[in-house]
């Protein structure tokens, strides 16, 4: 108990300075992405109205001392007002993340459901004609692009069949608190063709990994020994070898699920999907940056978060694993 | 003569990989009885370990066990199906694996793993006389605090620790007969005399029969009731212990014999087999032992031994054994 509560506060403390490091980028680097101004004003704009505005939006201070009066707001909670939008920034953004949430959350037990499976399937029957129907299969996966992928679902089941809906969320159900559309009636209709895009790419490294865990652990002494003992080969398979093949998944998953938030970026563009990815794209166009701020302050926390949860996993499932 | 526990008649293991044949265990015959412990002797490679894990049908691909019958209680199991086989592992035959330190599955508590042992094959028990069981078994097996050692994982434990639960595993049964292959091989030397006194006292305590497959003929001669000498898949000399230690027949016997260092006499050098263990792809014709053989003639060069009785109980693979004690 004592060990977590020492790894709970030493994780905290990252958090602070992976915070502070990311905003600090940040500044630095939007300040050369665009002049936000320009954006908000119209073309015949004088000189002196641009001025005032920069005046306004405090763009005229030096860079650090910028930086400094962000953080002074932003250690109280207040990350300031959109450039564009004129609306808080944690208001903006927490209006879309349910929206992304349900997206990534989807795509995740997706990729689970399909993965896993498919994946011990291949490690326990590698010369299976199926198996290597699966590995060539997770090859494309890999290797299309997401983009791509979208676009071609679209094309297919939007535009040629008309089953699915192309872009949007369709209508939402609050489901406490949060707006969720998969509760929707035929929400989930939206939500098939963007996860989809999403997963696959994950769908094909889980698969991949899962399969090399088994075949490697199907060839250790403690599995002979179970088969020894009179385990039956599904036993032996699922107890025994699925279990230490799944410490290294794991870790890759915890780490994809940090990637999906971030890549529902290109799929929430692809689909209109009205999620924090799209508000992020918005943002850099327009050199927003507030909204640029928080969404990667966000990010970066959600991060830490699942790496926690991944680190504790750890634990449950490696009793050779100490938190440190 | 005493019952018959096992008895393998023609047993033969080839792997059929992509250079070639390997024969691994090519027509051996053995049989074992009821209380008996048999010791099965040979260089790494010479087959021992095959023909166990034959016996138990737990060969891979591209391995393939044929034989003319294996007899185990009274029950011809040379057919038996990949189920039959599963409810026969760990309750009537049950292994003990060289390596402890990988033979046990890091994941699981001690006492879950051999709890599955009793799940299997102990259906009738419930939790708490299955809690008792185990912690009877580890108290058999000398480790001390069963009950905390119970919730343990393997890493905690140490080898020779290990191979105490390894063989509370195999035990948990009652199984007829225990295959122990090399069980203290990996073992520090001060421990493996304790390991195999406590296997030994444990399988004459409960009656059953053990099958010891070692390289050390020091453990054999102190350990076993008989013992079969193996070369590149063959059987080459059986017969009982004090026979192949004092009166050995055949040469290899004999050479392995001679290359223990012996504490009570004056030696410069340790005698030797001469050569290597011929390539498993490519055996001599003839006897196989005929290139490292001192007494090698023409006739061992060109047509192979058969196994010739040289002793009451006791038999040879070669033209010229030697019988002159």
């Amino acid at each position: 108990m004592q060990n977590m509560l020492k790894y709970i506060t030493k994780r905290l403390a990252q958090t602070v300075l992976v915070l502070f490091v990311v905003a600090m980028i940040v500044f630095i680097l939007t300040n050369y992405i665009g002049d936000p101004v320009s954006a908000m004003l119209t073309e015949e704009a004088t000189y002196e109205t641009i001025q005032e505005l920069r005046e306004e939006l405090g763009l005229n201070d030096p860079l650090p001392v910028q930086f400094f009066n962000f953080l002074k707001d932003a250690i109280r909670g207040d990350f300031g007002n959109s450039y564009i939008y004129k609306q808080p920034v944690l208001q903006l953004i927490a209006e879309r993340m349910p929206a992304t949430l349900e997206l990534v959350t989807i795509t995740a037990l997706l990729t689970l459901i399909i993965a896993i499976p498919l994946g011990v399937f291949a490690g326990a029957f590698p010369k299976s004609r199926i198996s290597k129907l699966i590995m060539t299969g997770s090859i494309l996966g890999i290797s299309l692009p997401t983009f791509w992928i979208g676009m071609m679902l679209i094309y297919i089941f939007s535009v040629q069949y008309g089953v699915l809906p192309a872009s949007g969320r369709g209508s939402t159900v609050n489901v406490l608190g949060l707006e969720l559309s998969i509760f929707a009636k035929g929400g989930w209709r939206y939500l098939v063709m963007p996860s989809i895009t999403l997963s696959l790419a994950y769908i094909a490294t889980i698969l991949r990994l899962t399969r090399t865990g088994i075949r490697e652990n199907m060839k250790q002494d403690y599995i002979k020994f179970a088969r020894a003992k009179g385990v039956s080969s599904k036993n032996v398979l699922f107890h025994h070898a699925l279990k230490n093949a799944l410490i290294p998944v794991v870790t890759v998953f915890g780490i994809n699920i940090g990637k999906m938030f971030a890549f529902t970026t290109i799929t929430e563009t692809i689909f209109a999907w009205p999620g924090m990815g799209k508000l992020l794209i918005d943002a850099i166009y327009r050199s927003d940056r507030p909204i640029i701020v928080a969404y990667l302050m966000i990010t970066s926390v959600m991060f830490v978060g699942i790496n926690f949860v991944v680190d504790i996993i750890y634990t449950i499932i490696d009793p050779r694993i100490e938190l440190r | 003569m005493q019952e018959k526990l096992l008895e393998v008649k023609n047993l033969r293991t080839y792997f059929h990989t992509f250079k070639g044949v390997v024969k691994a265990v090519d027509g051996i015959s053995f049989s074992l009885g009821k209380g008996e412990i048999l010791g099965i002797v040979g260089e790494s490679g010479s087959g021992k370990s095959v023909t166990c894990f034959s016996i138990l049908k737990l060969i891979e691909e591209p391995g393939k066990v044929q034989a003319d019958e294996i007899w185990f209680q009274g029950k011809d199991i040379t057919a038996a199906s990949e189920k039959e086989m599963t409810k026969i592992r760990g309750k009537d035959i049950s292994m003990v694996f060289q390596d402890p330190m990988t033979s046990l599955n890091p994941l699981y508590t001690i006492g879950k793993q051999i709890e599955e042992m009793l799940i299997l094959h102990e259906p009738q028990m419930d939790k708490d006389q299955r809690k008792k069981r185990c912690i009877e078994l580890l108290n058999a097996v000398g480790i001390p605090n069963a009950e905390q050692q119970l919730k343990a994982y393997p890493h905690q434990f140490s080898g020779g620790m290990r191979q105490r639960v390894v063989i509370a595993i195999a035990l948990a049964a009652n199984p007829k007969l225990i295959i122990a292959d090399e069980p203290t091989t990996a073992l520090d030397v001060t421990i493996q005399a304790q390991i195999l006194k406590l296997m030994k006292k444990l399988v004459q305590e409960r009656q059953a029969s053990l099958i010891l497959i070692t390289h050390d003929l020091a453990v054999v001669s102190e350990m076993v009731d008989r013992v079969i000498v193996m070369y590149c898949g063959k059987i080459v000399e059986q017969g009982p212990v004090d026979k192949i230690i004092n009166e050995p027949s055949h040469p290899y016997t004999i050479g392995l014999l001679d290359s223990i260092p012996r504490l009570r006499k004056e030696q410069d050098r340790l005698d030797f087999i001469p050569g290597m263990v011929p390539n498993m792809y490519d055996l001599p014709s003839g006897c196989l032992f005929a290139p490292r053989c001192k007494g090698c003639k023409d006739v061992c060069r060109n047509r192979e031994p058969e196994m010739k009785t040289v002793g009451s109980n006791h038999s040879a693979a070669c033209h010229f054994p030697r019988i002159d004690y």
